[in-house]
């Protein structure tokens, strides 16, 4: 990392960032080009090239292909080099997680459940036995993990247990009772991390062996997608586990389960993006292969419309996924992981952007779905007949805005997070909200002409930021700590949160991607920037406007919409002709572009 | 053994619609992603899988830039144990001076074998090996399928026209151009790439190889690229895979072939 700079959680709220202070893929070092083409080679020859027989449940294709991902390396990307693991940077891993699966979901949802919430848990917060016994077989792909969390009576509200550990008298092991549900894995699965409460209120952490006694499986469940991967409830009866088999501490089952969320949630990120970059090629070949009234119909304008829009959307997540990654391997750097402790402290050091990995998992998730309803339409009914890429992955792609933590509970959590850091004292938002009133009366609006390159959209990332500021203090003040309560508002909240770290971080990667090759190498990025920020900036005023219009009447709304129409004004620039210049650029290749490669 | 193994870093091409650019004489390669030459991917992983039968020492070299060392790199994470770029600055380029300047850089070293691809992807000319052999005064063959060395000599399986099968012995050293298929070549390794940061990868400047500036000239110039004008007479079969299978069917049985 050359000028990056480590920012907190949640800093880009309260301080503009400078664009050779955050990480983007223009900063890909030849060797984290090498992982991802590497990735990319193993995704299209082992697994795209299987496609056909991953449609349905193949336990045994599923485990061979990740034996092979784990001879290569590709599993252990998270896991210690001590304990058989690759060790890789977050950008690395996350590029692995981009590229290796190829669109086809089932492999990415096996591969993600092993990689990261069937494996991660030991290799941070195990014992160093437990490491050394399970994490270089978990690596290999020799064992396939799963994560036994939600129950039937607790989904979202995870972090209590209807299963039940109790001690034996002899202290020796825990009798573990109960049932989870929805278990990505299950059917192949060797072992499970699970959760129970010991003595009835301690929520705790365990690694059950699949082949104990006591441990069956429910039927496979008949899903809406993803068909190719294994789903089932698991059942603890009386299932003796060893109390060297508790993960972490016994009542601290929340600090393995949320920090494994944690990065399961970022992953989905890039992941999203991987697949993303797969159909924008699936729909463009197809419009421009496409003959309607004598012309392809990639020449049509609605259809360049959803190929710019496409392409756009998954240019801005790839720009806040390797932001993201940046942070992360700059918080993680200075551990060794050769450490005991080594574990832990990374848990500790990625809990502190929980907030950007529940942002990336909700735009992510989003994006993706958006793209998948595009590709279907651009394909007319052959998109919506079986057996084509697209109508899998449009039914595949709905499960990412359920699993790990809804996007609700992701937006709830999104605020929450900046509340209490700002509680905490460390985030700033207090100052920075009365920072941005104080300026209100001396603020004159100056969009106009630019007299450097996205200077307008630069300022107006700036202005999201302070409408957010002034709405979520508004709301704060108007709820206090009963604000948690009003979940309508702290969406809207949320949505802004989001959207500001989304627009500066495409501003930001372009802007860095300027200085780098120029203007001229960089017209369509550019493109793509303004397009986004110019969408997005009319529609942060409409919520804003909701926030107010909840929370206040009479005189003090007047002054808030007052207050929000100097920071909201704007004067729209020409998008369709932009949509169009995108478009136009990808026909050629239908192949994303935005990224080296 | 040691064997030097010349490798190309070329565009992906396939399923793309290639634009000529503004000279008329290059396409625009702006948006194109590039990938190791396929058939020197097979001539590298026969390289290895012979350094690991018989030990010995497996050196690739390009001829180009420095994005080119992307395949020299990835060719180091299979296994290769040096890599040499050579660096063209702005000399024209053509299979007959590429041949030329590696056969200068290969003199000087030791060898038992060189391979090349048969042919590379993007230009087609399928010229670097055997001129290369020439000037290394090497024995040659191309469409290599099969390779097996006796002491100081091979058994070397050639593909031929008409489907068949070659098996003849050839004396080393020798220059063998690799066809596709010969071996299954492996995925790069996350292990691979992080030993490959360590290999040696040496840049030599073209004017510093000891060839003369007379020597250093292309003997053929592109004068034009264009894309073959749309004929008419093509048919295009609509529909389902079945029916399509159908009309296929159909126009063979129409144009007397027996099916």
């Amino acid at each position: 990392m050359a000028g990056e700079k480590l920012f907190k959680g949640g800093e880009f709220l309260v301080v503009d960032a400078l664009p050779e202070e955050i990480f983007t893929p223009e900063d890909f070092n030849k060797e984290q080009q090498m992982i991802a083409k590497s990735a990319e080679e193993f995704g299209i020859g082992e697994i795209a090239a299987k496609s056909d027989d991953l449609v349905e449940l193949n336990p045994e294709l599923v485990r061979s292909l990740l034996k092979k991902a784990g001879d290569l390396g590709f599993l252990g990307a998270d896991m210690p080099e001590i304990y058989g693991g690759s060790e890789l940077d977050k950008v690395s891993s996350s590029l692995v997680t981009e590229w290796i699966s190829q669109g086809i979901t089932s492999f990415a949802v096996a591969y993600g459940a092993h990689t990261g919430i069937g494996s991660l848990p030991i290799a941070l917060f195990g014992t160093p036995e437990q490491k050394k016994k399970y994490v270089p077989k978990l690596a290999s792909g020799e064992m396939v993990g799963a994560f036994a969390l939600t129950e039937p009576g607790h989904g979202t509200d995870a972090l209590t247990s209807d299963t039940t550990a109790v001690l034996s008298e002899d202290g020796k092991y825990y009798t573990v009772n109960g049932q989870k549900q929805f278990i990505t894995n299950a059917g192949f699965a060797d072992l499970f991390i699970t959760f129970a409460q010991v003595d009835g209120e301690k929520f705790s952490s365990f690694i059950v062996e699949r082949n104990w006694d006591g441990i069956s499986l429910d039927e496979e469940e008949k899903k809406m997608g993803v068909h190719g991967t294994s789903t089932r409830a698991v059942i603890f009866q009386d299932v003796k586990v060893p109390v060297e088999n508790v993960l972490g501490e016994v009542g601290r089952g929340h600090i393995v389960a949320l920090n494994t969320l944690s990065i399961g949630r970022y992953k989905i990120s890039p992941l999203a993006v991987g697949s993303a970059k797969l159909l924008i090629s699936e729909g463009v070949k197809y419009a421009k292969g496409r003959v309607q009234f004598g012309r392809p119909i990639c020449e049509f304008g609605l259809i360049k419309h959803k190929i710019a829009e496409m392409v756009i959307k998954t240019y801005v997540n790839e720009s806040m996924v390797y932001r993201s990654a940046g942070l992360l391997d700059m918080t993680v750097e200075g551990i060794d992981p050769s450490s005991e402790e080594a574990g832990e402290k990374t848990g500790e050091a990625l809990r502190k952007y929980a907030l950007e990995c529940s942002i990336n998992k909700v735009f992510g998730s989003e994006m993706l779905d958006y793209i998948v309803d595009e590709c279907v339409q651009i394909m007319g009914g052959y998109g919506y007949i079986q057996d084509n890429l697209v109508e899998s992955a449009y039914r595949d792609s709905r499960i990412n805005r359920i699993w790990e933590g809804t996007n609700e509970i992701n937006r709830l959590l999104i605020v929450d997070m900046m509340m209490k850091a700002a509680k905490k004292g460390e985030l700033p938002l207090v100052e920075a909200i009365k920072k941005v009133t104080g300026e209100l009366l001396s603020l004159r609006p100056q969009m106009g002409e630019e007299k450097e390159v996205l200077e307008n959209e630069r300022r107006m990332v700036s202005m999201t930021k302070k409408i957010g500021l002034i709405a979520a203090g508004a709301a704060t003040q108007k709820y206090m700590e009963k604000l948690a309560g009003q979940q309508e508002l702290v969406a809207l909240i949320a949505d802004i949160v989001i959207q500001i770290f989304a627009m500066e971080s495409v501003l930001l990667r372009t802007l860095k991607k300027i200085q780098k090759d120029g203007k001229e190498k960089s017209e369509i990025h550019i493109a793509a920037t303004r397009v986004y920020i110019n969408d997005v900036f009319p529609k942060i005023d409409l919520l804003a406007r909701q926030i107010f219009g909840a929370i206040s009447e009479g005189e003090e709304l007047k002054t808030q919409l007052m207050a929000l129409k100097k920071f909201a004004r704007y004067t729209p620039i020409n998008c369709i002709d932009l949509r169009r210049e995108i478009a136009d650029s990808i026909i050629p290749t239908a192949s994303y572009h935005l990224t080296k490669r | 053994m040691d064997i030097i193994v010349c490798v190309k870093r070329v565009p992906m091409t396939q399923e793309v619609d290639l634009e000529i650019d503004d000279s008329g004489k290059d396409i625009k390669k702006d948006a194109l992603a590039y990938v190791v030459n396929d058939w020197d991917n097979y001539a590298i992983e026969e390289s290895v899988l012979l350094k690991e039968k018989l030990d010995g020492t497996v050196t690739v070299i390009t001829v180009g830039d420095e994005d080119d060392e992307d395949v020299l790199r990835r060719a180091l994470a299979m296994g290769a144990d040096k890599a040499i770029r050579i660096e063209p600055g702005e000399l024209e380029l053509d299979g007959f001076l590429i041949s030329n300047i590696l056969a200068q850089v290969i003199k000087g070293l030791e060898y038992d074998l060189v391979l090349t691809g048969v042919q590379a992807d993007d230009d087609n000319f399928g010229m670097v090996g055997i001129m290369l052999a020439e000037r290394l005064g090497l024995a040659h063959s191309a469409v290599v399928t099969g390779f097996e060395a006796e002491g100081s000599e091979a058994t070397i399986n050639v593909e031929l026209e008409g489907g068949l099968d070659e098996v003849s012995k050839i004396k080393l050293p020798a220059l063998l151009s690799i066809q596709t298929g010969i071996n299954e070549p492996r995925y790069v390794s996350i292990m691979g790439i992080r030993k490959a940061g360590k290999k040696e990868l040496n840049v030599v400047k073209v004017e510093d190889i000891g060839l003369s500036d007379e020597e250093l000239v292309r003997q053929t110039i592109i004068e034009e690229y264009f894309l073959p004008p749309e004929t008419e007479g093509a048919e295009m079969i609509e529909g389902d895979p079945s029916n399509i299978a159908e009309a296929i069917l159909r126009i063979l049985k129409e144009k007397g072939v027996s099916v």
